[in-house]
């Protein structure tokens, strides 16, 4: 019988408000081997820390059950306060009667009543607890980043910075992500290529980052510390090492009609290219879709011209194995289709543009060289409107998306006040429904945009878009004037809702990290740990957990890449005790176990073992490998004989709390 | 086989006799059974807008009565008898005061109280038979053809109690085109207002605006029209320069499927 003590904690009046605390510690005082019980305010706080140690002093507890929020929140906490009087750490149960119990009940007298009972449950597992001793295992000094934008950027030359290797994995030909295609930034108008392609360079040239470009996550296999990655190296067809980036190939190639998928299809590019002129790395690649050699065997005018002997048209794919200790997510975002919005005539008109075509229609590496022009006809729009919240902040579930988009309002702004800015002689309406912009001189910078460049800012959704006789009749509501208004305009730019990138939910489901119902990356604290995700190892990274900025992504590249470093400087982690083992004389050697195993943590050896009369036998037994076993639970659900169980949630340790609740 | 109450309203006994024959042919051929409500009355034709009005929901909850003791779902074709029936049936099933005082009027053996379920005939063809399966019976693909499909504003909308398809952004009649075999036309102009009935009061102004559905559309290329409603029809005809056929979409339905009646003939 173990000598247990009990501490209600009230949480403030998180807890004590909805369950009366006082009731609960004398309930559980009654309990069987409960030797101590009490409640107070804050057992997290330094004071109820300090009483929980000198309480296991005083009553030699060799057990401690904590009621008090979810052990999610401070499990560990309360582990170390008890490992530091000189308690197993493990001996330490957590009741959550918080989360699970006053925060969703009413009833005082219920409530109270379910407390105790979870209590209850506490106690009579932790009477079955025994001691546990964490293993170790040990850290591979190399991270993983998956995902080359600005995010990923940031946290490689960070990690980097802190002299530890960093392999970066870019899904398309260069590094660089959205932000290449960004004209201007906001609230300070300089441009995006001259503040990124430089720390581009910088990742290119830093000695401890390699870059993995046009290559994907094919499989991720191990756990913090010691991952084994898979990258697919998708082949260009030119051989990365030899091409010296001189574009010859890009202007011979005979296949011109290629739309070009960086200025978003507005123009065209060859079949081989390179995406821009600042490319890292800058090697072309050849589009297999469109290249008539690949595709017909005829042509080969690249390889001909081709001064280096770079162009391999027989290059695989090539998938290459890694090690890592952390990985970092970071796969971005981008603009939701327009295909669900076709009230604003997206598919019927040329000259209705989304917000990041308009990006590269204003640029002067753009389809236009910076001239503002129509796609249509190729003349100077006089008259522009601006949609805000095209697929953000909708209510239905079947169209766009709940969240706010948190960018658009910020660059339809910069966008309306660049176009007053350039070309004076244009009328530019900007439809909100509110304009938000909380951050550091975002809102000056909006004001700047109504005030000195005379935007007409129209608070009101558009619910029309007519293309008519070349002119884009545009219906809308002015809601604070209560008029409709009927706009003839020449161009519609409309600020597409931004969604996660389609790569992520597959890898987040090799990652086994968790995402929303939105597909961004769930974060292991949305306070307190957001750059983490639950999976320990996994660090996200921009705009993959929620929508961000540029410089709320670089803020939280860097934290990201703080963890990193935190978790590659130890030279071991401490392993979960909590691992499955079997009991090798009911174990039958069926392999069920290993079957259902995820982490591939279990295998089979032949084992002797004393028979009757002296004689030995040979059976074959699952054997748990303890680094790499999780503690899911699979493997004890599927063994048919019942030989396997998990370290302090053995099955009997879960039946006795069943039967505390319910018998 | 597939079974269904059907509710043809009083239109498509008269002017709109050809949604009714082909919309019948068309559900013969793609093997459902469209069994018209004996004694059916008028829908109501326009949905009252006050909350008071009992009088005229009647005849609705009559048909949706009926169906619902048929045990079928009810089905109708004309824009303007769905919106109504489908309304009704929502209001019986939320609003409690309204179920009370039909139900007091009507005395029925069973109080209603919603049970049945009211569906355009497109949602028959999306959600019961499903066009990949519309696509199979196709018989003379309408290939080549572009067609703008016309919805009106009546057939989605309000969206919350039809509960049809987007009504900014459709897709169930492009849907339908594309299984038919041709190619469907997004324009501007396929959900707003045909005129309506202000083609009585102010002719000149329905034809205006009747006209600029027609020009948006053959400005995007389409070289004919689809409506699910007899007054766009009328509208789309009779106040247009008639530069751009307009068709009931069972006639365009029965026609790919081979069993196509006299109108589409004459087409």
């Amino acid at each position: 019988m173990q000598r247990i003590g009990v501490f209600v904690c009230w949480c403030g009046s998180n807890i004590a408000a909805t369950v009366d605390v006082e009731a609960v510690s004398q309930a559980l005082a009654k309990e069987p081997g409960v030797v101590f019980s009490t409640n107070y305010q804050y057992m997290c706080s330094q004071t109820g820390q300090d009483m929980i140690q000198s309480k296991i002093h005083e009553y030699n507890l060799s057990a401690v059950v904590i009621c008090s929020c979810s052990p999610r929140m401070h499990e560990a906490t309360f582990r170390r306060t008890c490992e530091k009087a000189g308690l197993n750490p493990y001996m330490v149960e957590i009741a959550n009667i918080r989360e699970q119990c006053s925060w969703i009940h009413k009833d005082r007298a219920e409530a109270t009543e379910k407390a105790v009972i979870l209590g209850r449950a506490a106690i009579a597992k932790v009477q079955l607890n025994a001691p546990l001793t964490a293993g170790t295992s040990p850290v591979t000094k190399r991270a993983l980043v998956i995902g080359g934008g600005i995010a990923g950027i940031q946290t490689a030359l960070d990690i980097a910075d802190a002299g530890f290797e960093v392999d970066i994995v870019e899904k398309e030909p260069t590094i660089g992500g959205k932000m290449t295609q960004i004209d201007k930034t906001f609230p300070t108008l300089d441009c995006a290529a001259c503040i990124l392609t430089p720390k581009m360079v910088d990742c290119a040239q830093n000695e401890k980052i390699t870059i993995y470009a046009y290559s994907e996550v094919e499989a991720v296999s191990g756990f913090v510390g010691s991952f084994r990655v898979k990258i697919r190296r998708k082949a260009r067809y030119v051989k990365e090492d030899v091409c010296t980036g001189c574009g010859l190939c890009t202007e011979k190639c005979p296949q011109k009609k290629v739309p070009n998928a960086f200025n978003l299809g507005l123009d065209t590019r060859r079949a081989i290219y390179i995406p821009f002129a600042q490319a890292v790395p800058k090697v072309a690649t050849i589009d297999a879709d469109y290249c008539t050699m690949l595709r017909t065997g005829k042509c080969g005018v690249c390889s001909k011209v081709c001064e280096a002997g770079a162009i391999d048209y027989k290059q695989k794919d090539e998938v290459i194995e890694r090690e890592y200790g952390a990985i970092v997510a970071a796969t971005g975002y981008n603009p939701i289709s327009l295909a669900q919005f076709d009230e604003f005539a997206y598919s019927q008109s040329p000259d209705v543009v989304s917000s990041l075509e308009f990006e590269r229609l204003m640029n002067a590496a753009g389809p236009t060289g910076g001239t503002l022009l129509r796609p249509s006809d190729g003349t100077h729009p006089k008259t522009i409107v601006f949609v805000q919240c095209v697929g953000s902040r909708c209510d239905g579930a079947e169209k766009g998306k709940p969240y706010c988009s948190k960018i658009c309002c910020m660059y339809t702004a910069k966008h309306a006040m660049l176009c007053r800015e350039k070309y004076p002689d244009t009328d530019v309406y900007v439809f909100y429904i509110d304009v938000r912009t909380p951050g550091k001189n975002f809102d000056e910078f909006y004001r700047r945009a109504v005030e000195e460049y005379g935007v007409h800012y129209i608070k009101g959704m558009v619910g029309k878009v007519v293309p008519e006789n070349g002119k884009l009749k545009v219906r809308a509501s002015d809601l604070l004037d209560g008029r409709q208004l009927h706009i003839d305009a020449d161009m519609v730019v409309l600020a597409a809702a931004i969604e996660p990138d389609k790569s992520a939910r597959p890898l987040a489901t090799m990652l086994t990290a968790s995402m929303d119902t939105n597909d961004f990356f769930t974060e292991a604290h949305p306070k307190l740990r957001p750059v983490e995700s639950p999976t320990a190892g996994i660090f996200l990274s921009g705009a993959c957990q929620g929508p961000k900025d540029i410089p709320e992504t670089v803020a939280q590249a860097g934290a990201a890449a703080s963890k990193v470093i935190g978790l590659l400087s130890k030279d071991q982690l401490t392993c979960n005790p909590c691992v499955a083992a079997p009991n090798e004389m009911m174990c039958n050697g069926c392999s069920s176990c290993e079957k259902v195993c995820p982490y591939g943590a279990i295998t089979y050896v032949d084992k002797e073992f004393r028979g009757p009369n002296r004689t030995t036998l040979i059976r074959r037994v699952a054997q748990v490998n303890p680094a790499v076993c999780q503690g899911c639970g699979a493997c004890t659900v599927a063994c048919p004989s019942g030989a396997m169980d998990l370290k302090g949630f053995s099955n009997r340790q879960i039946m006795a709390e069943v039967d505390a609740i319910c018998l | 086989m597939m079974k269904f109450s059907y509710f043809p309203g009083c239109t498509l006994k008269t002017r709109g006799a050809a949604l009714d024959r082909c919309g019948r042919a068309a559900a013969e051929a793609l093997g459902f059974a469209l069994e018209e409500l004996p004694e059916w009355q008028c829908c109501g034709a326009v949905y009252p807008n006050a909350r008071d009005e009992i009088a005229t929901r009647l005849s609705s909850v009559r048909a949706l009565m009926a169906a619902r003791d048929a045990g079928t779902e009810l089905v109708t074709l004309c824009s303007a008898c769905h919106h109504v029936i489908k309304r009704v049936n929502g209001d019986i099933r939320r609003d409690e005061d309204i179920r009370a005082k039909v139900n007091n009027y009507l005395k029925p053996e069973a109080p209603y109280a919603g049970e049945a379920e009211a569906l355009h005939y497109l949602e028959v063809l999306r959600d019961r038979v499903g066009f990949d399966a519309v696509k199979q019976k196709v018989a003379a693909p309408l290939a080549g053809m572009k067609i703008g499909a016309y919805y009106g504003c009546l057939l989605l909308r309000p969206s919350k109690e039809l509960a049809f398809d987007d009504p900014e952004n459709p897709s169930v009649m492009e849907d339908l085109i594309r299984a038919l075999g041709a190619e469907p036309v997004v324009y501007a102009m396929r959900n707003e207002c045909c005129g309506g009935y202000v083609t009585i009061e102010n002719p000149d102004y329905a034809k205006k605006q009747a006209q600029r559905i027609v020009d948006n559309a053959k400005a995007l290329g389409a070289e004919c029209l689809i409506t699910a409603c007899p007054l766009c029809m009328y509208n789309l005809r009779a106040n247009t320069d008639g530069s751009l056929p307009v068709y009931y979409f069972t006639e365009l339905l029965a026609k790919a499927l081979g069993v196509d009646g006299e109108e589409a003939k004459q087409a």
